[in-house]
């Protein structure tokens, strides 16, 4: 096996499970890998609570339901309802597209415990232009029945340069729609929001504004709101302790029956990540090669491998130190002791001059075969 | 948030307190998050029962471990529960 056999791993307590690829939305900042279009297969709903049972088994307990958009599959309320039987907290990651109160009430029926709701704006003109589709005043419908039906409601905004500066707009519409949670998710740079990173990435002046209304705000709902705030990683001079370190808390089955350390980690090469119909569970994440490869430190280069914080970030992120520097076994260009970290400055320096002018690349399937021909012809 | 002597506690709303086998332990699940906890403190979350205020915890868990002077301890992790939202004033 590769990886440090010196390591003993935790067991898994997260389970992602990309139900599919499919999404009638096209947001430019997804994070499903941009060459989606080479893997149209899906798991059958046996194959699902195999999973599901397996993971338990394990110690999975949270559980993310997610895609694409999961309602594409109408086996959702069947999965629900398995997944309660077994235990877990179920977290419906959602556009909220199509969902009727119906659907909403027969998924509480099945033991749903939450659903996030994700708007990608705080007005409908610039919200559907990013969705690609007109989806604004349903989406705030859907999480006003959400809240009626007594679920937790989460209320969920991906922010970038696009909408940064409505950021009192958008603190203003999870109150009214009387928000449980708001998980404010500056754009991480994978998959599609990676290729777009010119046209979405704000300047360090529009997040530092940003993030002190978002402040200002978590203190002043404190009690009656809880606000997740996802930090901007360029921004930082540490590295993210990216999915709690490779292989000891996250697991993330895509919709095609891989099996994936990180919901990025499809765009690793070489990993050779194995798919549920040919291991169980258990063999996948004691001992295939790709969850191995990073744990512990054995693999670490310089500065990490000597380094004290490497206990506390890991060294950062696989998919950015390699999207950044083609070395998977690189220090996240994140971290200001990495040799390649002048990457990441003279990016976030060049986003004060970007404009935007620059083209969004919308996220759907004609655009994903494109970029599957691509990596293709590179591969 | 101040804990409040005069009013009963309960778990928030979609939290689940559960114990977990594969970890030996409790956890507290909630939207997109968990906290593992140590048995002492998962009795203390037991004893918010949505009956019990913070004086009546006290004498329970007191009696439960057969121990005195717990109130320092109770309380003070009371606080960091009803600051994280695990439980509420209810």
């Amino acid at each position: 096996m590769a990886g440090s056999n010196t390591v003993n791993p935790t067991p898994p307590r997260w389970l992602l499970a990309e139900l599919s690829y499919r999404c009638p939305l096209q947001c430019p900042y997804c994070a499903n890998p941009v060459d989606y279009a080479r893997y149209p297969e899906e798991l059958s709903t046996e194959d699902w609570k195999r999973v599901l049972t397996q993971a338990r088994e394990l110690g999975a307990v949270q559980l993310g339901l997610s895609g694409g958009e999961p309602l594409t599959r109408s086996d959702l309320e069947i999965l629900v309802a398995h997944a309660r039987e077994l235990g877990y907290y179920s977290n419906l990651i959602t556009s909220g597209y199509g969902l009727t109160e119906a659907r909403i009430a027969a998924l509480k029926k099945a033991g749903l415990d939450h659903i996030q709701v994700s708007i990608q704006a705080s007005d409908a003109e610039l919200s559907d232009y990013l969705a690609g589709t007109r989806s604004f005043e349903h989406k705030l419908q859907v999480a006003r029945w959400v809240k009626q039906q007594g679920y937790p409601m989460v209320l969920c905004v991906v922010l970038h340069r696009q909408n940064i500066e409505q950021m009192p707009q958008i603190l203003a519409m999870a109150e009214a729609l009387e928000a449980d949670y708001l998980e404010l998710a500056n754009t991480q740079y994978y998959g599609w929001a990676h290729l777009n990173r010119q046209a979405l990435l704000p300047t360090q002046e529009q997040f530092i504004k940003a993030e002190a209304i978002a402040q200002a705000f978590k203190a002043k709902v404190a009690g009656k709101m809880k606000i997740y705030y996802v930090i901007p990683d360029f921004y930082e001079q540490r590295p993210k302790a990216c999915m709690n370190g490779w292989g000891t808390t996250f697991l993330t089955i895509a919709p095609d029956g891989t099996a994936l350390p990180c919901h990025s980690a499809r765009e690793l090469p070489n990993l050779n990540c194995p798919n549920v119909k040919d291991f169980s569970i258990q063999q996948i994440w004691y001992e295939s090669a790709a969850f191995n490869k990073f744990r512990g430190f054995e693999w670490m280069q310089e500065p990490c491998r000597s380094c004290e914080e490497k206990f506390k970030d890991f060294g950062g992120c696989r998919c950015q130190a390699y999207l950044f520097t083609q070395d998977i076994n690189a220090t996240d260009p994140v971290c200001n002791k990495s040799p390649h970290h002048s990457l990441i400055t003279e990016l976030t320096e060049s986003a004060t001059h970007f404009t935007n002018e620059q083209p969004l690349i919308f996220r759907n399937s004609r655009q994903s075969r494109h970029y599957s021909l691509i990596n293709e012809n590179q591969n | 948030m101040q804990l409040d002597s005069e009013l009963p506690l309960c778990l928030t709303p979609g939290h689940r307190l559960q114990w977990e086998a594969a970890q030996q332990k409790y956890v507290i699940l909630y939207p997109e998050g968990m906290v593992e906890l140590n048995l002492s403190s998962a009795e203390i979350i037991k004893a918010c029962d949505g009956q019990r205020r913070v004086a009546d915890i006290i004498q329970y868990l007191e009696q439960l471990f057969n121990a005195q002077n717990l109130t320092n301890d109770i309380t003070h992790f009371l606080y960091i529960a009803l600051q994280n939202g695990w439980i509420k004033h209810c």
